[in-house]
């Protein structure tokens, strides 16, 4: 009960403190242009939207204050309050019109804002929604540096960035609020999304269309870092998969391409060539584990090979039958792909 | 009542003699209500139009008043389970990474939240409003099509099973309440699941387009004498401009549904982009229903608020022709903006911008609406009962939901809080607020005319005090938490994103949202029979339902009113006018011109029967059937020809009398 008391308080302070609050994925923190225009419309449509809201309450609240009207007959009105009354609907009606035609304005001249952003991206990336993980691909002229990857983005802060978004299975969106707003993943359809970060950062997204069963556990990140360090980035993923170091971790290597991971999951350098799951050849370098669902570890890497049903309910990763020393052997493997 | 001639100087028949009680008269000389004194007018009446006692009689009963509350009470049953299925999920969100509802139940809540209040409770509720009120505002005897009448809530009774029945059985739909394909397709929703939505879909909307056509039809045809379309009373106009909003609405969502289940079932690929189909396609003929949507559920919420506020405000409302020719053009504008759902799909440019306008249009007419309330409630202080309060809630939610709706009409700003818990906040504001509290009420208003006994007060104000502060410390923080980035429809959410104390407190809200409809149970429960008697016009409001008694006997009046101002009971008081003329023998209705309301035929209404019943299991039984196999519509075809043959087998009955 105490702790209902207590979060129903920190609840209303946190409403209170709505301006001042800025979590890790939100609208309202924005850390590019694109979400900087956009926060900058909410506040203001909010805004306008408050003070309409306020008038309109105060004409409903002000005539209870008034005396009661004797009861009379319904039917006599008093002609002349009623013109005045059809000069206030129709001025009020007019002043609607005025503000609604100002917000059309400012959403048409915003939308051209946002569209101006990509407008010289000198990177695409082509992102492709699975149930329930992202298809990272970073296009090249070359097909030898084309790069694929899953669930983290990186990119170049302070540069625009073209994303191409489609999707092979059902209808997903591509979200990361503090950068940009959302744009459906559709199969058949291809969309563009151009978004910049100013300033290097992590910046969490998740799917925002429904997607099924595991639509919640679909997030994705951004991480926004200076050009040098990216472009080292782009350069350690292009090369193929580490070797094995320990003799663990090579049994783990062949156990690897002996059992049905194979069949679905890629690691560069070695048979494993499956596209319908999340490229592994660096995976050891991500962040997070099944699209932002555990953070990178050995424990949780172990965890989620030995039991991805009762982490993600209803994922496309089947339990694959390993006993403790084979499970071991292909996390030690895996930890080694950074 | 005082007897007169009609207004507009004619007769609905010569003068005859009255015949005698029993006297088995030739066609053409049936007893008339003309020469026959109250007590045997009613005596007659009663047995013409009553519904014969026993199992039989009540399934065959044709009484409006009897199906609408049939439809009222299962409505009711469904908000539970609706409301039931809410908290259920508030208390999965309660906290971060709750483990209480898995996802595959979680998304067959939420489904079921969503197809329940908008298909089984929402819709249906504010057409039964309708079925119950519509006549007696317009002084009728029975609705327009009675059978098809009674028809309609057979379906509506048989989907509505046939979707919680599945639920029981763990095969309920859960993609949402829209549904949208890929996931619902044959690829990636397999079992049974998207078929139950979409034949659930199709079961709903047959027996909404066959209400929406009898509604059409008792407007324009059956109105009392001298009800000219400027007479009429708001809520009527309401439901007449929501039911054909229903006719051109409704067909796009049967087509949707259809098309899904060819897909389905006998692999059509409308909807599938590998063989040339598109699955935005399902969006926009989805949305091009589901929008006016919105409208079929606010338009007669609008028309409750109407009344209520006339009746309170002890005033007609402001603006009778500006809150008409709103209601029309909310009505046409509706099917214009349907694209604002799709924003995020990635329309081209300046096809966004054009919906981006349209969708901020329909708010002139909406605000219209307000204004002339306003207008009408200036005037000085209102009686503050229950219903009023619950009026005042509306204004004060709908308002909020209309300007967040304003906020989503503008293409780069939804493209933040689309598909968040801002919409879903910004549709519980304008469903629940704009919709929901006037039904409430108009609960508090119209109980009193449906059961004869009036609603207790004091529950009735907390009542609306809990519903109105549960309502928004439920949803006022979901704005928030969606412009946080949580997006809706999610079944948990990690712990680092902070949103744990928010949901908590949104939890907190729903639970004392649903305390509050409990207290409304008991309140209805016991009013039903320990209230305190209404009267014929409790409220002394001026439109024609509160002339007759509460509650309404089968044949609505004994002698037809003839109605010379909007506000009948306000203009003629104690002197109501009446039309004579009317066969008392048979079901005989006036039926009058559609612009002047001259009384123009007397026409029959149809008698009780049981094919109705038979033609929906029929129909029901087809639709079941079809979600398994395509060979159900031919083996269905059959029984349903039987039964309509039954339906509609020929009286013998001469042609009606001019």
């Amino acid at each position: 009960m105490n702790r209902l008391v207590c979060s129903v308080c920190c609840g209303a302070a946190c409403m209170l403190l709505l301006a001042g609050c800025s979590g890790w994925q939100s609208a309202l923190d924005p850390k590019g242009p694109a979400a900087g225009e956009l926060a900058w419309l909410i506040w203001f449509f909010t805004a306008l939207c408050t003070v309409v809201w306020l008038l309109v309450m105060a004409v409903l609240i002000l005539p209870l204050a008034r005396r009661p009207a004797p009861v009379g007959d319904p039917l006599v009105l008093d002609a002349a309050a009623e013109r005045g009354k059809m000069r206030i609907v129709v001025a009020a009606l007019a002043a609607t019109a005025l503000i609604l035609v100002g917000l059309t304005l400012l959403s048409y001249f915003a939308n051209r804002t946002l569209a101006a952003i990509g407008s010289d991206a000198a990177l695409t990336i082509r992102v492709t929604g699975h149930q329930w993980w992202w298809e990272v691909r970073y296009e090249n002229d070359q097909p030898n540096r084309i790069l694929t990857t899953a669930n983290e983005i990186h990119i170049p802060a302070g540069e625009p960035v073209r994303l191409v978004v489609t999707s092979t299975d059902v209808i997903h969106s591509f979200w990361v609020p503090n950068l940009s707003g959302k744009l459906d993943l559709i199969p058949g359809h291809e969309n563009v999304l151009d978004l910049k970060a100013d300033k290097p950062g992590v910046y969490r997204g998740q799917c925002a269309e429904f997607c099924g069963a595991q639509h919640a556990n679909m997030s994705t990140f951004i991480i926004a870092e200076p050009r040098p360090v990216f472009d080292a980035w782009l350069k350690d993923q292009l090369r193929p998969a580490a070797a094995p170091v320990s003799t663990e971790a090579q049994t783990g290597h062949d156990l690897f391409l002996k059992r049905p991971c194979v069949m679905c999951h890629k690691i560069g350098g070695t048979i494993a060539g499956g596209t319908v799951a999340p490229d592994l050849t660096h995976i050891a370098s991500r962040r997070t584990l099944a699209a932002g669902t555990l953070a990178m570890s050995r424990g949780n890497l172990a965890a989620w090979i030995a039991d991805p049903q009762g982490i993600k309910p209803g994922a496309h990763m089947p339990v694959v039958g390993l006993n403790g020393d084979e499970l071991n052997a292909i996390v030690a493997y895996l930890e080694g792909l950074k | 009542m005082s007897s007169a001639d009609l207004a507009h100087g004619r007769d609905l028949a010569p003068q005859r003699a009255a015949a005698q009680k029993g006297d088995l008269a030739p066609e053409r000389d049936g007893p008339r209500d003309t020469g026959l004194d109250d007590a045997s007018l009613e005596r007659w009446l009663a047995r013409t139009w009553q519904t014969v006692p026993g199992i039989i009689g009540a399934l065959s009963s044709v009484d409006h008043k009897i199906v609408a509350r049939r439809y009222l009470i299962t409505a009711f049953v469904f908000l539970c389970l609706g409301g039931l299925s809410a908290v259920a999920m508030r208390i999965q969100l309660s906290g971060p990474e709750r483990g209480l509802i898995g996802p595959d139940r979680y998304n067959q809540l939420f489904t079921m939240h969503g197809v329940t209040m908008m298909f089984l409770f929402a819709v249906p509720i504010v057409q039964a409003t309708g079925i119950y009120l519509v006549p007696l505002m317009v002084g009728t005897r029975n609705i327009a099509f009675p059978r098809l009448n009674a028809f309609s809530f057979w379906i509506y009774l048989s989907g509505g099973l046939f979707a919680w029945v599945s639920f029981a059985l763990d095969m309920a739909p859960d993609v949402g309440w829209f549904s949208y394909v890929p996931l619902s397709g044959p690829e990636f929703g397999p079992g049974k699941r998207s078929d139950v939505w979409a034949q659930m879909i199709t079961y709903t909307e047959v027996s909404s387009l066959a209400v929406a056509v009898a509604t059409i039809v008792t407007v324009l045809k059956q109105r009392a004498p001298g009800m000219s379309l400027d007479k009429i009373p708001l809520y009527v106009w309401a439901m007449l401009v929501t039911s054909f909003v229903i006719v051109f609405a409704m067909p796009a969502v049967m087509i949707t549904s259809t098309f899904l289940i060819l897909d389905r079932l006998v692999g059509t690929h409308i909807f599938n982009p590998a063989e040339g189909g598109d699955v935005l396609l399902f969006q926009h003929l989805f949305w091009f229903f589901g929008h006016p949507e919105v409208y079929i559920i606010f338009l007669p919420a609008t028309g409750m608020v109407s009344s209520i506020i006339a009746a309170f405000a002890r005033r007609p409302v402001f603006g009778y022709l500006g809150m008409v020719l709103s209601l029309i053009s909310v009505g046409f504008l509706s099917f214009g903006l349907w694209v604002h759902h799709m924003f995020a799909t990635g329309l081209p440019k300046l096809g966004a911008s054009f919906f981006t306008a349209s969708s901020m249009l329909i708010a002139i007419p909406n605000g219209l609406q307000i204004f002339c309330w306003l207008a009408t409630l200036w005037d000085g202080r209102p009686i503050i009962r229950t219903p009023l309060l619950f009026v005042f809630g509306f204004f004060f939610t709908f308002v909020a939901g209309g300007l967040t709706g304003v906020m989503l009409a503008s293409v780069p700003l939804d493209l933040q809080v689309h598909d968040t818990y801002f919409v879903t906040a910004h549709f519980h504001y304008v469903l629940i607020g704009g919709s929901v509290f006037p039904l409430l009420g108009a609960t508090y208003f119209w109980f009193p005319k449906i059961t004869g006994r009036m609603m207790s007060e004091r529950l009735g104000r907390w009542h609306f005090w809990l519903a109105f502060i549960g309502f928004n410390a439920a949803f006022f923080p979901m704005h928030i938490v969606g412009l946080w980035g949580m997006p809706r429809r999610v079944y948990t959410y990690p712990v680092e994103l902070g949103w744990g104390n928010i949901n908590l407190f949104i939890t907190a809200g729903a639970v004392v949202l649903f305390l509050s409809f409990v207290l409304f149970t008991i309140n209805l429960v016991y009013s039903a029979s320990r209230g305190a008697p209404a009267g014929d016009n409790p409220w002394n409001a001026g439109t024609l339902e509160w002339a007759t008694s509460s509650p309404p006997p089968s044949y609505n009046f004994a002698r037809i009113p003839v109605v010379t101002h909007s506000e009948p009971l306000w203009a003629e008081r104690d002197t109501l006018p009446v039309a004579t003329g009317l066969r008392v023998d048979v079901r005989e209705l006036v039926i009058s011109t559609v612009a002047e309301a001259y009384p123009d035929v007397r026409e029959k209404s149809a008698t009780p029967s049981i094919w109705p019943l038979f033609a929906a299991l029929a129909v029901g039984a087809t639709f079941l059937y079809s979600i398994f196999s395509p060979w159900a519509v031919v083996w269905g075809a059959g029984p349903i020809a039987i039964t309509l043959i039954g339906w509609f087998w020929p009286k013998g009955d001469p042609e009606d009398e001019e």
